[in-house]
């Protein structure tokens, strides 16, 4: 293990100083050109989960990676139930909250294969919505069995309503184009309302294809960030008692605890990678010179969060697709007006 | 008094005090406490004493109606009850009732009272039996009232909250809380500053008679003043008047070393030759205040009669005199002049007014018992008149006094007394206004707020510091943050959570303990004893007792009894050394609290008790009657000596504390660490508490008010207060736990405004509901004509109803679900023209139309149409109208540390910073808003709060305790957060990493009813006033914006007069005047009709309010002529 200090580095770092981010030397304005980020980027992906991926953008401009983010956010559409048709609702819940409780369910639909609505007030087709109802109708439970018992779930019957009760109706050549396991909420659990006896929803759902600037029912992410690249350097080595202190100030698996023949614990750096850059070491005076935290500027870990109606991967490629889009458009209108 | 065992410990400062061990979760007395007494326990304990107590008390003192016009005639009441509330369903059948049902259908939650009588009806004598005499209003959850002991299951049949205090009445419809009347104790002495030097001043107050008697210093000489003499009476010849007619014996009585300083007063006897009784009562006769009104012929007494009779009942009228014998009221006397005397010459001696011993809190059972006791004597002076009447009268049927006792007397009295708050009594010549306020339902904490809320009788405009300031004296009894800002400032007060106001308790048992115990009845004493230095005078309740040589006996005897539960618990007895005087107090209206006894440095209350209370086993009534707590007023906590921790009790120590927090009122106990806030920020965050949006109640959607306001999704705070939990703020919350980041972001936070996240927006924060209601009668009239509703209006062409008429449902009335828009009908409803003529029974009524519109320019949701009848039968039409509004830039919004704001600026999520876990902030909140408020408890909170969401669970910021600060770090740190709650984080914008780090976490964050939707007005040309043609005033008429005075002064100052004079006139009331040149008078076309010539007349330009000034001084007989110049010349 080497005692370098960090500050010999040739890279730009961005330290974490005890009540400040500080830069050791200034990011290299060099001008962006294609060649040369294309020789230099690099992208690696950590994990790719069914609703969740981890991947590291190396060699790339915040700016870049922010506007992914951004574009993720509030750009990349989905499918959202928008219009609440409501024949009669006499549950407790009022119309307006059921509606937007009904509009932030998360909804199984590819939006690739829909049309944005042209205008709010038209009539909607087979090509820009899709169609659904919720009807239901709470009872006395009459099961034998169950009358003893006071809990709601065994009084009644569909005292609880759930998004799975949401059933879809399609509409047009909709039943040829998509198989009913393709449509619908995506979690079968969200607690819509609850009912007693007597209470009854009949409702029509209409959901529209929108994205995430218009309501962020609309966005495809729970959410989506990045943070940067983690790198702990220990400068002087760190006994015995010290060092265990030294690994509770950094999250589980950054420090490690060697064992030297001599029976000396020695810390070492084992993964900075999860760092959560607590910065908990400044507390301790001792080895508050020991250590020094940094961030590399341009390894970025990114982290997407779908909400399960495109995988995360489909989101971020649809948000290049967007930004293509729109550096066209950009172009276009340059070229047009020049 | 020291006891030590073991000789071998001696003199070893170590086992000099050995620390007290702290009594483990002393707290969970709080909520035991809470549990029998609730929090509201005062005005209900007062009304169940009214209406159980002194209510019979009333009725046998005024049990006895006789006529003059027939001796034989009388009615006696024997008995007089107050039943269960019920409803008057006609045909005299009337059926059980609940509160809601009354606040839904507009009636008066009140109960019969009805009274068993004995009478004479001709010569027979007759008793009768539940004769009804009127209607009390009955307090909720009181002993009469349904909700009375019901589970919360039957309290939800009943569409009841179960976690409504009570307390409150349900009048008409509304519910009135009658406010804690905070006044000077009655029958005490007061020493004090007075207008020509000392003056001992005793207000008296018995069931018949109030008065004030002053004795005080001018000159050299000591005087009684009272009102019903006209001048200051010199006390010589007082006591003369009052049978003490020995120089010797005045002396004696007024028991001062220094005899000299009475020789210029009692030289005032001798120059007046006034040397018997006789002649000191004819003295006081001639300076009798003429009486207004000469009774009848045979009541004529002699000045000097009369003089005895007002010594004997209302100079000192607290002060018994049984058969003229005056000597008793001598030696009070006596006592009022040797206090003056000594407070002379030591200004120590002076009382203080503002001190809470010498307070009273009147609650509603006193109140309304001094309102029934009113009506119910006109209710039988009523009787006697009609008797007196109608008895001399020849008639066929025989005089049946039943027949005339008409129950809306009594009904209406206390009705309108409640729902008005004008509180007249006659008797004490006594007015008071606002006693009574509608219970504010804005949120559940300030209902909670308003029955816990004390009203000084103070005027609000005086300019005193003295009431108004913090007393020492009110530790622990009221709320040392929970007062309004402005110019109730320190009047208005708040309850502490542990405290009660006594009731009145029974004084034989009392003077019959103070005998036994060693006290000489003051008859039996004689007069030079009374004042001897070994001895002291016992006071039970402000009278003369006895004297006690022996005083400490005294107060162990009481104590110890009052301990064991042989007398009542609210008994407090207390000396004061500097007066020599014991006082006894059984009064109602005393504050007190319970405290833990220590008794040789150990409090009595140990860990096993505390263990023996979490099982159930123990109550809080147990440890009262156990003698291991007692409650201590005022006065008796001043001869006490309380630790406030375990580790304060010494040897000397008698109390000790149950828990500090409990010192704070309801709406201060919301404040998470307020012992780290600058005390101002504690008394804000009281106030907004009270605005903040909320829950109500279990029962909000059942409720019809005119005003409610409802969050969406209201969250129970991450920082927790015990009184959250004991006033179950946790399950009726108001507000949000918003994740807050400390920063500045885009300059539209400056000034405390907030940066919101329109994501969080989107995703339900701080979305309410308002609901208003809309509400007619249908009357009926006496030509048999009545309002009527009628279908909507449809056009000819298509066949639709008219828009304006487009939500209504076929019977007229607006069906639930719609959406109303502004001007929209929502009861179509016309009322016959012509109401008044009688008889005709004419077929063709004509209507004119009077529909129930909408007048809102954001639509509104019908939720609920209610149709009933209300008490008079005619039928009730309410509709309950509901807005959803989310949050938008303007609004208000506050933590709970006196922090409020407005939004400034609604962000997309996508332009928030983020941290490295992806956190954005709900709120960006600028740091600004710290350094001079020094509102550490927010920092605290957040900090709590955070380590709260890593941890899963609530942490405390319960006061004067809570989580600490370090233990709370620790947590973060273990969760891998930096230990200060300041992370890394990232800007939304450029996406780089921020320089600083940012301090963020939740808060809780209340919604403040004010809303810009409310508030937003602006016009260009409008309604104008019709007399002055200007424009109208105010939002709701959609007024103009005024350029007030100040504003003038700028334009002035500037010079831009001409901007002026189109501000001030052309737009607002320009005018065209025609002025005769002639006569300067005011003309018209043209023509100047006084000097019947068009030749000279010319037209101006002038405001109309000035027009109308010339006009109305013209009809005054005042002529105001013009003289027009060119204005070039």
């Amino acid at each position: 293990m080497t005692m370098e200090s960090p500050l010999a580095e040739q890279k730009p770092r961005i330290v974490l100083q005890e009540y400040k981010l500080a830069q050791t030397a200034p990011i290299a304005k060099d001008h962006f050109t294609v060649k040369s980020f294309k020789k230099s980027f690099k992208i690696v992906i950590i994990r790719n989960e069914q609703n969740e991926m981890e991947f590291d953008m190396i060699g790339i401009h915040p700016f870049l990676v922010n506007a992914f983010r951004r574009l993720i956010l509030s750009d990349v559409p989905t499918m959202s139930i928008e219009k609440v048709y409501i024949s009669n609702n006499t549950s407790v819940i009022q119309d307006e909250v059921l509606a937007h409780r009904l509009g932030l369910v998360p909804l199984k639909a590819d939006p690739r294969l829909f049309d944005y609505k042209e205008d709010a007030s038209a009539e909607s087709n087979e090509n820009d919505s899709l169609e659904f109802e919720l009807k239901i109708k709470c009872t006395y439970n009459k099961e034998a069995n169950k009358k003893d018992s006071s809990r709601a779930e065994d009084m009644y019957k569909n005292n609880n309503v759930y998004s799975r009760h949401i059933k879809w109706l399609p509409v047009g050549n909709q039943k040829e184009r998509f198989k009913e396991s393709e449509v619908g909420p995506i979690d079968d659990n969200i607690l819509l309302a609850k009912m007693r006896p007597g209470h009854e929803l009949d409702l029509k759902l209409v959901a529209v294809k929108g994205c995430g600037r218009d309501h962020a029912k609309f966005s495809p992410v729970a959410t989506v960030f990045y943070r940067l690249l983690p790198d702990v350097k220990l400068t002087r080595p760190v006994e015995g008692e010290a060092a265990l202190r030294l690994q509770s100030c950094f999250s589980p698996g950054v420090i490690g605890i060697r064992h030297e023949k001599d029976g000396k614990r020695v810390a070492y750096v084992d993964n900075a990678r999860y760092d959560t850059c607590s910065r908990n070491a400044f507390r301790h005076d001792d080895i508050k010179d020991a250590v020094v935290a940094t961030k590399i500027p341009d390894h970025f870990v990114f982290t997407i969060e779908s909400v399960g109606a495109l995988r995360p991967d489909v989101i971020f490629t649809e948000a290049i697709t967007i930004l293509k889009n729109k550096c066209a458009a950009l172009l276009e209108e340059l070229e047009s007006t020049g | 008094m020291e006891k030590c065992d073991d000789y071998s410990t001696f003199g070893d400062p170590s086992f000099y005090q050995k620390p007290i061990k702290e009594i483990q979760e002393k707290w969970k007395l709080v909520p035991a406490f809470l549990k029998i007494r609730g929090l509201v326990k005062q005005h209900i304990d007062s009304f169940n004493y009214f209406i159980s107590v002194d209510i019979k008390k009333i009725v046998e003192a005024n049990n006895k109606v006789v006529c003059d016009a027939d001796p034989l005639f009388y009615i006696k009441y024997t008995n007089v009850q107050v039943g269960t509330p019920d409803v008057d369903e006609g045909f005299n059948i009337s059926k059980s009732t609940t509160p809601h049902e009354c606040r839904l259908r507009d009636m008066t939650y009140s109960a019969p009272i009805t009274v068993d009588i004995e009478y004479t009806r001709g010569t027979q004598r007759v008793s009768k039996t539940g004769l009804l005499i009127g209607r009390m209003p009955i307090m909720l959850k009181s002993s009469n009232c349904v909700l009375n002991g019901k589970s919360e299951y039957e309290l939800a049949k009943m569409n009841e909250c179960p976690l409504d205090p009570g307390g409150y009445f349900v009048v008409k419809g509304q519910e009135r809380v009658i406010l804690i009347q905070e006044q000077l104790t009655k029958n005490r002495m007061i020493v004090e500053e007075g207008k020509y030097g000392i003056q001992c001043q005793v207000t008296s107050s018995t069931q018949e008679k109030k008065s004030r008697t002053n004795v005080f210093v001018k000159g050299n000489k000591y005087f009684m003043g009272h009102n019903t003499f006209a001048d200051p009476i010199p006390i010589s010849i007082v006591f003369k008047a009052l049978n003490v007619i020995n120089d010797q014996e005045i002396c004696e009585l007024i028991g001062i070393s220094d005899v000299h300083k009475l020789i210029p007063t009692l030289e005032e006897c001798h120059n007046l030759k006034i040397y018997t009784q006789e002649s000191a009562l004819m003295y006081l006769g001639s300076k009798l205040v003429a009486k207004r009104f000469v009774t009848s012929a045979y009541k004529i007494k002699t000045p000097a009669d009369e003089a005895r009779d007002l010594l004997a009942t209302t100079v000192l009228a607290h002060v018994p005199v049984e058969e003229y014998n005056f000597r008793l009221k001598a030696i009070y006397v006596g006592l009022m002049v040797k206090k003056v005397i000594e407070a002379q010459t030591d200004s120590n001696l002076l009382d203080d007014r503002d001190y809470y011993g010498n307070k009273r809190l009147e609650l509603a059972g006193s109140l309304i018992s001094l309102m029934f006791e009113d009506v119910f004597k006109r209710f039988n002076w009523e009787l006697k008149a009609i008797a007196e009447k109608t008895i001399p009268k020849i008639r066929a049927t025989q005089f049946d006094v039943v027949k005339y006792m008409r129950s809306d007397l009594i009904t209406s009295c206390l009705v309108f007394a409640i729902s008005t708050g004008n509180w007249t009594i006659k008797r004490f010549r006594m007015e008071r206004l606002g006693v009574t306020q509608v219970l504010s339902r804005l949120s559940y904490i300030s209902a909670l707020g308003m029955m816990t809320r004390v009203n000084s009788q103070f005027e609000k405009t005086r300019k005193v510091s003295g009431p108004r300031s913090l007393q020492p004296s009110q530790w622990g009894m009221l709320c040392p943050s929970d007062t309004p800002e402005g110019e109730a400032c320190g009047l208005v007060k708040n309850l502490a959570l542990m405290t009660h106001i006594t009731t009145e308790v029974d004084e034989y048992p009392l003077i019959r303990l103070a005998r036994n115990s060693g006290v000489q009845d003051i008859n039996m004493v004689a007069s030079f004893a009374i004042h001897s230095p070994s001895t002291y005078i016992v006071f039970l309740n402000g009278n003369i007792l006895g004297i006690t040589k022996n005083f400490k006996k005294l107060i162990d005897i009481f104590r110890m009894t009052r301990r064991k539960g042989y007398i009542s618990g609210y008994v407090s007895i207390y000396p004061n050394h500097s007066h020599k005087s014991i006082y006894i107090s059984s009064d109602n209206g005393r504050l007190c609290r319970p405290y833990i006894i220590v008794r040789n440095g150990i409090p009595l209350v140990t860990d096993k008790h505390i263990r023996e209370l979490e099982k159930g086993i123990r109550g809080f009534e147990d440890f009262l009657q156990d003698g291991l707590i007692e409650f201590l007023d005022v006065n008796e906590e001043n001869d006490s000596f309380i630790a406030c921790y375990e580790h304060d009790v010494s040897v000397r120590t008698t109390h000790l504390e149950i828990e500090p927090f409990t010192l704070l009122g309801v709406c201060a106990g919301l404040v998470p660490y307020p012992h780290h806030n600058q005390s101002p920020r504690n008394t804000y965050q009281c106030a907004m508490g009270k605005q903040a949006m909320g829950t109500i109640g279990y029962n909000q959607k059942n409720r019809m008010d005119t005003l409610l306001y409802n969050l969406v999704y209201p969250q129970a705070p991450m920082v927790k207060t015990k009184t959250i939990e004991l006033t179950n703020f946790d399950k009726l919350p108001a507000g949000q736990n918003a994740t807050i980041a400390v920063m500045s972001y885009s300059g539209y936070d400056i000034e405390d405004a907030l940066i919101l996240n329109k994501a969080s927006i989107d995703r339900g924060f701080g979305r309410c509901l308002v609901y208003k209601n809309s509400k007619c009668i249908m009357k009926r009239y006496t030509n048999q004509t009545y309002d009527r509703i009628q279908g909507p209006m449809v056009d000819v062409v298509t066949g639709k109803p008219m828009w304006k008429h487009s939500c209504l449902d076929n019977d007229g009335i607006i069906g639930p679900g719609e959406l109303v828009q502004n001007r929209q009908v929502l009861i179509n409803k016309s009322v016959p023209t012509v109401s008044t003529v009688h008889g005709t029974t004419n077929t063709s009524v004509e209507y004119k139309e009077t529909p129930i519109t909408y007048r809102n320019d954001e639509p509104s949701y019908i939720e609920k149409v209610l149709i009933s009848t209300n008490e008079e039968d005619t039928t009730l039409l309410k509709i309950l109208l509901r807005q959803t509004r989310k949050p938008e830039i303007g609004d208000k919004f506050s933590s709970r540390h006196g922090q409020k704001g407005v939004v400034g600026l609604i962000v997309e999520q996508e332009d928030m910073p983020f941290n490295e876990y992806g956190i954005c902030p709900d709120i960006i909140m600028n740091p600004h808003g710290f350094p001079s408020r020094m509102t550490v408890g927010k920092l605290i909170e957040l900090l709590a709060g955070k380590a709260g969401l890593v941890e899963g669970k609530f942490h405390y910021g319960t006061a004067f305790g809570g989580s600490k600060v370090k233990d709370v770090s620790e947590e973060l740190v273990r969760n891998g957060f930096n230990y200060q709650g300041k992370d890394l984080f990232y800007s939304g914008i450029t996406g780089e990493p921020l320089e600083m780090y940012i301090y963020s976490g939740p808060v809780y964050y209340q919604k403040l009813k004010h809303m810009v939707q409310d508030k937003i007005h602006g016009r260009g040309r409008g309604p104008r006033a019709v007399l002055t043609r200007q424009p109208t005033e105010g939002r709701s008429r959609d007024g103009g914006l005024r350029l007030g005075e100040m504003e003038r002064d700028c334009l002035i100052g500037y010079g831009a007069s001409m901007m002026l004079v189109e501000r001030l006139m052309v737009s607002s009331d320009i005018c065209d005047v025609d002025v005769c040149n002639k006569c300067g008078l005011l003309g018209y076309c043209g023509w100047c009709n006084s000097c019947k010539s068009s030749a000279q007349v010319s037209s101006i330009t002038m405001p109309y309010a000035c027009k109308l000034l010339l006009t109305e001084l013209q009809s005054m007989n005042i002529t105001a002529r013009l003289t027009l110049t060119h204005y070039c010349e």
